[in-house]
């Protein structure tokens, strides 16, 4: 692998690496709300 | 995300790639698995059963019923990708897509279309209730089992059947905020499960050439044009019937009767206009091209209408 393609793969693992820490941090603000809300039905 | 390391020598998208290495897929060609042009009308069919519904729902849970609801269709999607890919590769309008064009390899695909759609369904049953999450499985493996690898390749009936794939949302929805099915999402089912053929064969008309390299027996392919035409006017026939069942059974107010009226009368006059032409140069099929944007469009209305009758009337 040359620099520039390793340099390519770097920047895309970042990438995929930022979506995935966001759809997590969604995730977690999705069941706390979840929980409070089925919470609150009972 | 799935990983996805592919080998960059068979990535043909990416010829800078040849020295031997590998290339994660990027997090948008994960996205593009999911249609996310085709959810649209799913995610408000699917809102709009749940809004047309009776009885309330907390605002947390409608939007995860809606998420759930797009996370399915997007999961189904990607598992039709994974299937068809060597398909895909042969037709113009999805050569492009993520696995023909080399950005992605199978396995990824699969793995991310299995995940996404385990995630819904138990994310749908734990928000909501199993009603709608066991609709929401069934949709997902409907389209993927019947339509995508048994209907598709080999019965010119294919979207017929297969559109039943499409016509869950609204059921979907109203299950998350009631628990049961009656008789008003029922007949929204056969609304669009009888809206699909009209609105998918004006497309096939158009596209035929596409379909016929990649060995798809479409209507058009297979039977001809005129069948086609003659096909179109018919299920327009049913599916205007559909769309006035709930008026005629009481189910909804004017508001919906009126517009629903009117849209099927524009939709019927499109679809007779397209059933009795015989036209089969695509760059002259401006008649057909036209119904199937109003296809699109019809949906919305009825939809639209239906939640606005219902708030006012029921």
């Amino acid at each position: 692998m040359t620099p520039e393609e390793e340099k390519q793969v770097r920047s895309r693992q970042k990438s995929r690496a930022i979506v995935t820490g966001l759809i997590l941090a969604g995730l977690v603000i999705l069941f706390y709300a979840i929980t409070i809300a089925k919470m609150g039905m009972h | 995300m799935a990983s996805s390391p592919i080998d960059v020598k068979s990535n043909a998208a990416d010829p800078t790639f040849g020295s031997g290495g590998v290339m994660p897929s990027d997090w948008r060609d994960f996205l593009a698995l999911t249609k996310p042009r085709v959810m649209t009308l799913v995610v408000f069919t699917g809102l709009c059963g749940l809004l047309a519904a009776p009885g309330t729902i907390h605002p947390v849970l409608a939007f995860t019923t809606i998420l759930c609801i797009a996370l399915g269709a997007g999961a189904a999607g990607a598992l039709n990708q994974w299937y068809e890919a060597d398909i895909d590769a042969k037709m113009v309008r999805t050569a492009n897509r993520p696995l023909p064009a080399g950005r992605m390899d199978r396995q990824s695909a699969l793995h991310f279309g299995v995940g996404l759609s385990v995630f819904s369904v138990v994310l749908m049953y734990l928000a909501t209730n199993w009603l709608a999450a066991a609709i929401l499985a069934i949709s997902i493996l409907f389209y993927v089992i019947v339509y995508t690898m048994w209907l598709k390749p080999r019965t010119t009936q294919n979207i017929v059947i297969g559109g039943a794939a499409g016509a869950f949302p609204p059921v979907i929805g109203w299950a998350a905020v009631t628990g049961d099915v009656t008789a008003l999402p029922v007949a929204l089912f056969a609304l669009i499960f009888f809206w699909t053929p009209p609105h998918f064969w004006a497309l096939a008309l158009f596209v035929k050439m596409d379909y016929a390299n990649a060995g798809i027996p479409m209507l058009p392919v297979v039977s001809g044009e005129v069948a086609t035409r003659r096909q179109i006017w018919f299920y327009t026939a049913i599916m205007a019937a559909a769309a006035m069942a709930p008026v005629l059974l009481r189910l909804t107010g004017p508001i919906y009767g009126t517009i629903a009226f009117l849209c099927t009368a524009i939709f019927a006059a499109m679809a007779f206009q397209v059933g009795h032409r015989r036209e089969s140069d695509p760059a002259k099929m401006a008649p057909e091209k036209r119904l199937f944007k109003y296809s699109i469009l019809y949906l919305f209305l009825l939809f639209g209408a239906l939640v606005v009758d219902r708030w006012i009337f029921a």
